[in-house]
């Protein structure tokens, strides 16, 4: 094969190869290194290195060198007037002291770097008027100077290699400003959260018996749609509802929301306002979570067609409702009520059994039971629901055969077919 | 013996004063700088006459030439003596147009290339008077 065909594959297939390296975007100093071993080898330089340049700081740091001694290669440090002329010069070889290249000045700044690393040729990297980098090259193997076909060789692997450094920077600068966004978004979130914080205690203050209740609902129903196998997000946005399901309260009298006796007729007709007042309060705020006007509008909507303020049956009511309306109604039956103290843990569970599928949705109370059993016999660590409830108030030897006999015969769905009839 | 590639270890044996390399078919890619090391290792050892065998290598590419290099300057700094042999036709005319063979000596074979070096071994300058 002549010699001039053999080189021609030599650097041909070294800039094949590099031209896939350069793709190579999840490991940059590799895909870096990868390059300049193809660009040494093509023409058998013996010693070099690429440098990426630091806009911010000024400096060329050296992300790969080979040859150049056991230490490594201190960054170099740019002014204004040595960016300016690589820049201007653009994506060519030039040998070190050309007078032509105009780059005497740079030349003088570095020439002690570029003499004790035995650097012949530097090719600034530069993509779109942008430098991105450089590459310093010494002597070939051959002993021989670089020729203009070597020069044009070089160009042509150290576009490729400007391209993948001009690709990894702009990749950089998109992750940070995603980063940046995402911290951005995280701070809008938790200013939200904390909104809707206050927005309970404030809905809880009105109610003197009840301090807390909106927040517990919100655990409660968090707990229950984690069980429930919800999403993260979904999760999130059911402990909102259940901060906020309450938030109509806001527009009734202090006075019936705070009576110490069994409301009227006329008092309970007010009080029932509330959640569609609540759907009236949420539903021109822009929730980052879907629905939560809704689970508030339909927190006293009952399985079987009798609760307000439509009446909804089953599958009509939005299941975060559901959910709200169970966390709701637990937390009322294990709290004191001005008229009435809490209820018996197994009592409670006992009224989840009877109203299962009059009340309550089957597939929520088989959940929230999961929830609690798992924590009362130590199955989860994390202890949301008992802890609301306080330990003292829990037995679990009594509570755990109660509420697995309850799972069972929800699931086995002959409970609910006898409470629906 | 030696640094494994990906669990297959560098070939390498000694034979008297001089190491032997096995270049293999990993010379082409990253993983082969193992090689470059592996040389560096039987420098460190004492070692100062080093033979890298192409017998098993049908091709050279730029990673190649660039490891090569690596270790021809290896050699220079602790001033061993370099000879590859069993390199194939193609790669003899590679070698040559980028300019290796001003720094490393060629041989036909391992057998030759042990000649080679034992010879330089021999001669008044290697022994240090």
């Amino acid at each position: 094969m002549p010699e001039s065909l053999q080189m021609l594959l030599h650097t041909f297939s070294a800039l094949a190869d590099l031209g896939q390296e350069v793709t190579n975007a999840e490991d940059f100093p590799e895909m870096v290194r990868h390059g300049m071993f193809l660009l040494l080898g093509s023409l058998a330089i013996r010693r070099g290195g690429i440098a990426e340049f630091d806009e911010e700081s000024g400096r060329l740091r050296f992300v790969a060198t080979r040859g150049l001694g056991d230490e490594r290669l201190k960054d170099i440090t740019l002014d204004a007037l040595d960016i300016e002329s690589l820049r201007n010069l653009g994506l060519c070889g030039f040998h070190v002291g050309d007078e032509a290249s105009g780059l005497q000045r740079f030349w003088q700044r570095h020439q002690a770097l570029l003499d004790a690393q035995r650097i012949e040729l530097i090719v600034p990297l530069v993509v779109r008027g942008d430098l991105n980098g450089l590459i310093i090259l010494g002597g070939k193997a051959s002993g021989a100077p670089f020729s203009a076909d070597d020069r044009d060789v070089i160009c042509s692997m150290a576009r490729h290699l400007a391209v993948g450094i001009h690709t990894h920077r702009l990749l950089a600068e998109l992750e940070h400003k995603a980063e940046e966004n995402r911290r951005l978004y995280e701070g809008q979130r938790a200013i939200y959260k904390d909104t809707v914080r206050a927005f309970a205690a404030a809905i809880d203050i009105k109610d003197k018996y009840t301090q807390g209740h909106s927040e517990r609902v919100g655990k409660y129903s968090e707990a229950i749609a984690r069980e429930m196998g919800w999403s993260e997000e979904e999760v999130e946005g059911i402990a909102v509802a259940g901060y906020l399901h309450d938030i109509g309260k806001l527009i009734v009298e202090r006075d019936i929301i705070n009576a110490p006796y069994r409301i009227d007729a006329k008092q309970s007709s007010e009080l029932n306002r509330h959640p569609a007042a609540g759907f009236e309060i949420l539903s021109p705020i822009k929730h980052p979570y879907a629905d939560i006007p809704l689970m508030a509008r339909y927190h006293h909507e009952r399985i079987d067609g009798r609760g307000y303020p439509e009446g909804l049956t089953g599958d009509q009511i939005p299941m975060g409702a559901k959910i709200v309306a169970l966390a709701d109604s637990f937390d009322a039956m294990t709290t004191d009520r001005p008229y009435k103290r809490r209820r018996t843990l197994e009592d409670v569970v006992e009224d989840l059994r009877h109203n299962t599928g009059k009340q309550f949705g089957p597939e929520v109370v088989i959940a929230f039971c999961k929830a609690l059993l798992k924590e009362v016999t130590g199955e989860t660590k994390k202890r949301t629901i008992v802890k609301l409830l306080g330990k003292d108030y829990i037995e679990p030897e009594r509570i755990a055969p109660l509420l697995a006999q309850l799972v069972k015969d929800l699931e086995s769905g002959a409970l609910v077919a006898t409470n629906k009839a | 013996m030696s640094e494994s590639i990906t669990g297959v270890p560098v070939s390498s044996r000694c034979i008297g004063k001089t190491a032997v390399i096995y270049a293999g078919d990993y010379l082409n890619k990253l993983s082969g700088e193992r090689i470059e090391r592996e040389c560096r290792r039987q420098f460190e050892a004492g070692y100062r006459a080093l033979v890298i065998n192409f017998r098993d290598t049908e091709l050279v590419n730029s990673i190649g030439v660039s490891i090569l290099l690596g270790v021809i300057d290896a050699a220079e700094h602790v001033g061993a003596q370099l000879v590859f042999s069993d390199v194939n036709h193609q790669t003899i005319q590679l070698f040559e147009m980028l300019g290796l063979t001003r720094h490393v000596a060629l041989a036909k074979d391992e057998q030759e290339a042990l000649k080679t070096l034992t010879e330089f071994a021999a001669t008044p300058q290697a022994n240090g008077h």
